[in-house]
């Protein structure tokens, strides 16, 4: 079994049948991590605990007990979600020494499904960033090429992924953070539907469009992380009780009958970089090939939506960030004693050392749009349009199944590029935002390669909780791809 | 254009320090972001109901039941300073 090419299944199966044992597939993977990050600083921390949960697991299997569909297969988690014991920074000074006493929903179903964890993924400060250029534990490089951004803020996750540093790690999204690397990377990322993942041990950033999701090799993988991590949480109300479908059993190639979306006011985008848009007319070559009727729609409201997330979202941020004083855990302040400095003087020095630029910078914005005065013309009017948004996309979906679009303008770009201009780099995110404001599914499969080398994803978009038909356009397009389970040589 | 004056305002409001540097610095960026987020201004919203979880969400009771999840040690556990089991700080009064 080459473990640079096996898939979920693959692995798990040969670890139940004893014909690898967990404790190898996780070595392997550990050394490459190992010897390989110092190129592209992906990992925060390395489970020292990582070779002891695959002898467990290879001992359970002895006994014969029922271990799991992702049995012995090594995960990679990014830094925002709790892991029991292994510190988890949110890639923050605040948090920097952090360790929790639980593990996150996400992180406890893939557990029971039997994964062993490599280690904590770098990422964007709090989850604010498109380039991984916003972490503490300084940025992360692509695996295509170290001396551009592999994306954000998921970006460790995708970096990794795409070296094969470990067979599968999960990211979240709030605005692009999963889909975005994952196309810079060249990997398969899918962000679910709002509610199918319980968000219980994330990090919060922005509450009412933060999702977690699979950012692996192949669309099968992903759809076997979805069936593991979806369904109701009591732990988080926002979460459904749809029923979880079998995914992966059902992903079929054949697109006869499936109506894909081109979003008309996206097909006007000037500023699409010309290797983009020839991925993106190969994929609607391939789609009409395998059977798909294309179809135009119209959401004019996507022409407001970075400005919609990026208010909603420092918004939201404001608020949850709020709960980081030095009080309970994470950084505090350095002071001679107590009682020497006035609480308000604490909790400002505390919170102003502790969080990096781009995080305080989004504080800012977001008290401002919440203050009083400016609420109703800010965050409550966004929050208007936000509805209206997500009808309009209801409207679309009664023409079409799926919609099919670029994930970003360009393929990636270079470090220190865009990190002095934030608008510039908020409009990285103008394909990705408006699923996350309407809630909806939406997910990036790699298709194409720029001519220096860089990997090009599209992105597809379903109705809610309609993540299935979301899968299969992506399944059909990926077993038709050229740039197929390519694996970045670091 | 929001000055750096009221950068420093907002700051407060959120207990965060900026140095005078931050504060000039995101004035000049922050008008620029607030400017681009009056065009959502131009689109009709009369009588629309904001949109805050994107999808229907129903309400859950659980059983009012107690539960020991943890254990004080567990919980204070990443106390920058703590006296037993309590966290330690400044004078609130």
């Amino acid at each position: 079994m080459d473990l640079n090419t096996a898939s979920f299944k693959d692995i798990s199966q040969a670890v139940k049948s004893k014909k690898a044992s967990a404790l190898e597939v996780t070595q392997h993977f550990l050394k490459r991590a190992k010897s390989l990050d110092s190129k592209l600083n992906s990992f925060i921390t390395f489970n020292d605990k990582a070779e002891d949960e695959a002898k467990a697991l290879d001992a359970r299997i002895a006994k014969g007990e029922d271990v799991g569909v992702m049995a012995g297969v090594p995960f990679g988690i990014k830094d925002m979600f709790c892991t029991r014991g292994l510190k988890t920074t949110a890639a923050s000074k605040i948090l920097e020494n952090f360790v929790p006493p639980y593990d996150a929903t996400v992180v406890e179903r893939l557990r029971k499904a039997g994964i062993t964890v490599l280690g904590k993924l770098n990422q964007d400060e709090f989850a604010m960033g498109s380039s991984n250029e916003n972490s503490h534990f300084g940025p992360v490089k692509n695996p295509w090429n170290v001396q551009y951004v592999p994306g954000g803020s998921s970006g460790g996750s995708a970096a990794a992924q795409a070296a094969r540093l470990a067979a599968g790690t999960v990211g979240t999204d709030t605005g692009g953070s999963i889909r975005q690397p994952a196309s810079f990377c060249g990997i398969v990322g899918v962000k679910p539907t709002y509610g199918r993942v319980s968000r219980y041990g994330i990090v919060a950033f922005a509450s009412s469009l933060d999702q977690a999701g699979p950012m692996v090799s192949c669309v099968e993988d992903a759809a076997t992380t979805l069936e593991v991590i979806c369904g109701r949480d009591e732990r988080d109300q926002t979460t459904s009780d749809h029923d979880v479908p079998k995914f992966s059993q059902n992903l079929k190639e054949d697109l006869k009958g499936m109506r894909v979306g081109l979003v008309k006011e996206y097909m006007t985008e000037k500023g699409l970089h010309a290797d983009v848009q020839k991925t993106l007319d190969s994929a609607i070559e391939t789609l009409k090939k395998r059977g798909a009727e294309i179809v135009e729609v119209s959401i004019s409201l996507t022409n407001q939506a970075v400005p919609m997330y990026y208010l909603i979202a420092a918004s939201e941020a404001s608020s949850n960030l709020a709960r980081y004083d030095g009080v309970k855990y994470g950084y505090r302040t350095n002071i001679e004693s107590l009682g020497s400095m006035a609480l308000d003087d604490f909790y400002c020095r505390t919170r102003g050392e502790g969080f990096g630029k781009e995080v305080k910078r989004r504080i800012v914005l977001g008290t401002y749009c919440l203050s009083s005065g400016y609420y109703d013309a800010f965050y409550n009017k966004a929050g208007q349009v936000r509805r209206l948004l997500r009808d309009q996309y209801s409207e679309a979906f009664k023409k079409c199944d799926v919609i099919l679009s670029p994930v970003t303008t360009s393929p990636a770009f270079k470090i220190g590029d865009r990190i002095s201009d934030p608008l510039a780099m908020y409009l990285n995110d103008i394909f990705t935002v408006s699923t996350n404001l309407a809630g909806l599914p939406g997910m990036s499969v790699p298709f194409g390669m720029s001519k220096e080398g860089l990997p090009i994803g599209v992105q597809l978009t379903a109705s809610h909780f309609e993540e299935q038909k979301m899968l299969n356009v992506g399944y059909s397009l990926e077993q038709a791809s050229s740039v197929k389970w390519k694996v970045a040589n670091v | 254009m929001i000055d750096t004056k009221a950068i420093e305002h907002i700051a407060k409001l959120a207990r965060l320090y900026v140095t005078e540097q931050e504060a000039a610095e995101f004035s000049k960026q922050l008008s620029g972001v607030v400017d681009h987020f009056k065009q959502i201004a131009q689109v009709e919203t009369k009588g629309i109901e904001p949109l805050i979880t994107p999808t229907d969400m129903k309400a859950y009771w659980r059983e009012d039941k107690a539960k020991k999840e943890f254990t004080a040690e567990e919980m204070v556990s990443n106390a920058p300073q703590r006296t037993g089991n309590l966290f330690t700080v400044p004078p609130v009064v």
